[in-house]
């Protein structure tokens, strides 16, 4: 296809429409007196200042909660880079009993919606085993990421053949063979499974939200919305703050999907598509 | 043993962990809710027991004769219809604007799945400041601006929430056109030229049909995703307002189950959300699909 007129200007006004509320959270976070006004959009040196920044961080400790995002993403990623790289290659390279029921079980989960175990995992969690405020209990229901072992699935599947039959013939078992050949080939997509995965805990509410009652424990996504339903109405620039806390939380993500965008490729997402 | 276990028992053993999670935490609860939703069940402290009788379905009557309830599930169709045809309609005319050598094609990207990597409680804090009755958005409006505001308005808050997820989740529909696209076939698109068609036709007889499969999964992906919706009618509109026009069902869940205490009746909201969900994703199967 050829290039067409229209094709710039709808991605440029689309963009504006993307980028706009990220630009207005960095300016909203450095004013001291918060401007709604049109003009407000443009950063004003003589209101611009870190006061919101100091305001967000003395009411949600920001250093703790930023921590506890980090342990809970943590432990979510390493589960599924561990345990869905194991399974991904079974369920592609593999012939086993139950592989069908489990490949199955696989695509059912993604269209289960998550909340409607909210109630029974809330009730299994926190009055079973007691795990309320720990990131046991946290990071249990998003311990391995279906989609990730999809994605590992897809990539262990493009392998040729050829290469496990030989490590077989010469004499490697089944662990070697992913240790030593599957893995290093597969790189892209544990870099791009890790991409998938991260978001998801980092960006996660409802879950925490439900299972921490204590301000030590909430990940930052938590408190900051802690902060903005109850305590925003007595600070003396409630927006600024909450902006503050936004960036805060919004910057990893941002800073890791733009250094790696590469990696975030439409034909991983995509394998699903093809009908 | 190998008749059991198969050709290579040691799948077993590496898919074991991701099996016991899928058992634990899907399987299990899924029972687990529908058992809750049959029974009179309250929460107790650990390690006393209490009695809890099955009752059938009057958790399913209690809650079908909720108008909160019922008027969450409305919502929820209110939701659809915003959401749907504009995911649709946006991220396919935005991937076919990206499938072309553009310049700063990497930026446009960039920019169009940034909401969908960052938190919806750090975007939702932008929007209450520009949606606010006395945000950017009315200032410039003036008196075109919906009195009351957007966000607390009882028609306008729930297609707020559906523009808010729009444009949150578009960059990831945006990629997966994308990749429906690399697959149709260029030939087509040469003999629709030989035909004589122009762009727009070539675009309705060869493009729409030929991303089918990729609309499907955006139509289902989108009606989770409106099963799902909790954070932005609780953080947005705080917590489903104005009087119950923005609440979704999970919503009600959470307030019906962990706030007033009745698990019950939020694990029967939670089923006959998954009921509806199948039976709209069913539908939506007959209709998107092509036929046989």
């Amino acid at each position: 296809m050829t290039r067409s007129w229209w094709r710039v200007p709808a991605l440029t006004a689309a963009a504006i429409v993307f980028l706009f509320p990220f630009y207005y959270m960095v300016v909203g976070s450095l004013q001291r007196r918060p401007d709604p006004s049109p003009a407000g959009a443009l950063p004003m040196p003589g209101n611009l200042g870190a006061g919101n920044y100091r305001e967000i961080d003395a009411a949600v400790q920001l250093g703790r909660s930023l921590l506890n995002s980090v342990v809970f993403t943590a432990g979510v990623v390493a589960g599924t880079l561990v345990f869905g790289v194991l399974a991904g290659y079974a369920l592609a390279r593999l012939r086993y009993r139950g592989r069908g029921a489990l490949f199955a079980a696989l695509l059912l989960v993604q269209v289960v919606p998550f909340q409607l175990l909210v109630i029974p995992l809330y009730v299994q969690v926190v009055r079973g085993y007691g795990l309320a405020d720990s990131y046991l209990g946290m990071i249990l229901p998003f311990a391995i990421n279906s989609v990730a072992v999809f994605v590992f699935r897809q990539f262990f599947l493009q392998l040729p053949a050829e290469l496990f039959e030989a490590a077989r013939i010469d004499g490697a078992g089944e662990l070697r063979v992913l240790r030593s050949i599957a893995l290093p080939l597969v790189r892209p997509a544990l870099l791009t499974a890790t991409l998938v995965t991260f978001i998801g805990p980092w960006n996660e509410f409802l879950w925490p939200f439900l299972i921490t009652k204590e301000a030590d424990m909430q990940p930052l996504a938590v408190s900051l919305a802690n902060y903005l339903s109850t305590v925003a109405s007595a600070a003396t620039n409630p927006y600024g703050a909450v902006l503050a806390g936004a960036c805060v939380l919004a910057a990893p993500a941002v800073l890791l999907f733009v250094a790696f965008q590469r990696h975030f490729v439409s034909s991983d997402l995509g394998s699903g598509v093809k009908g | 043993m190998r008749r059991l276990s198969g050709r290579q028992p040691i799948g077993v053993l590496l898919s074991a962990p991701y099996a016991v999670f899928v058992a634990v935490v899907f399987a299990y609860p899924f029972g687990f809710a529908v058992w809750i939703s049959c029974h009179d069940y309250l929460f107790t402290a650990p390690g006393v027991s209490v009695p809890r009788p099955f009752v059938g379905l009057d958790n399913y009557a209690a809650v079908l004769a909720d108008p909160h309830v019922r008027r969450a599930f409305v919502n929820i169709g209110i939701f659809l219809a915003v959401n749907v045809p504009l995911t649709v309609a946006l991220s396919l005319l935005l991937a076919t604007a990206l499938n072309a050598a553009i310049p700063f094609r990497t930026f446009f990207r960039i920019s169009f799945y940034l909401p969908y990597v960052t938190a919806s409680v750090a975007v939702v804090g932008v929007w209450l400041f520009l949606f606010g009755s006395d945000g950017l958005v009315n200032r410039v409006l003036g008196d075109a601006a919906p009195d009351p505001s957007w966000l607390v308005n009882d028609v306008w808050a729930m297609p707020s929430i559906a523009v808010f997820v729009t444009w949150k989740q578009l960059g990831f529909f945006i990629l997966l056109y994308l990749a429906a696209l690399q697959n149709v076939p260029r030939e087509l698109y040469e003999s629709a030229a030989v035909d004589g068609a122009g762009r727009w036709r070539s675009f309705r007889a060869v493009t729409v049909p030929g991303v089918r499969p990729a609309t499907a999964l955006v139509t289902l992906l989108a009606l989770v995703t409106g099963a799902n919706l909790f954070t932005e009618p609780y953080l947005l509109t705080g917590g489903g307002g104005p009087s119950g026009r923005s609440a979704s069902p999970v919503l009600l869940m959470y307030q019906r189950g962990i706030e007033q205490g009745h698990p019950d009746l939020a694990a029967a909201i939670g089923v006959l959300l998954v009921a509806g969900v199948l039976l709209v994703a069913a539908a939506q199967r007959l209709l998107v699909r092509p036929p046989g």
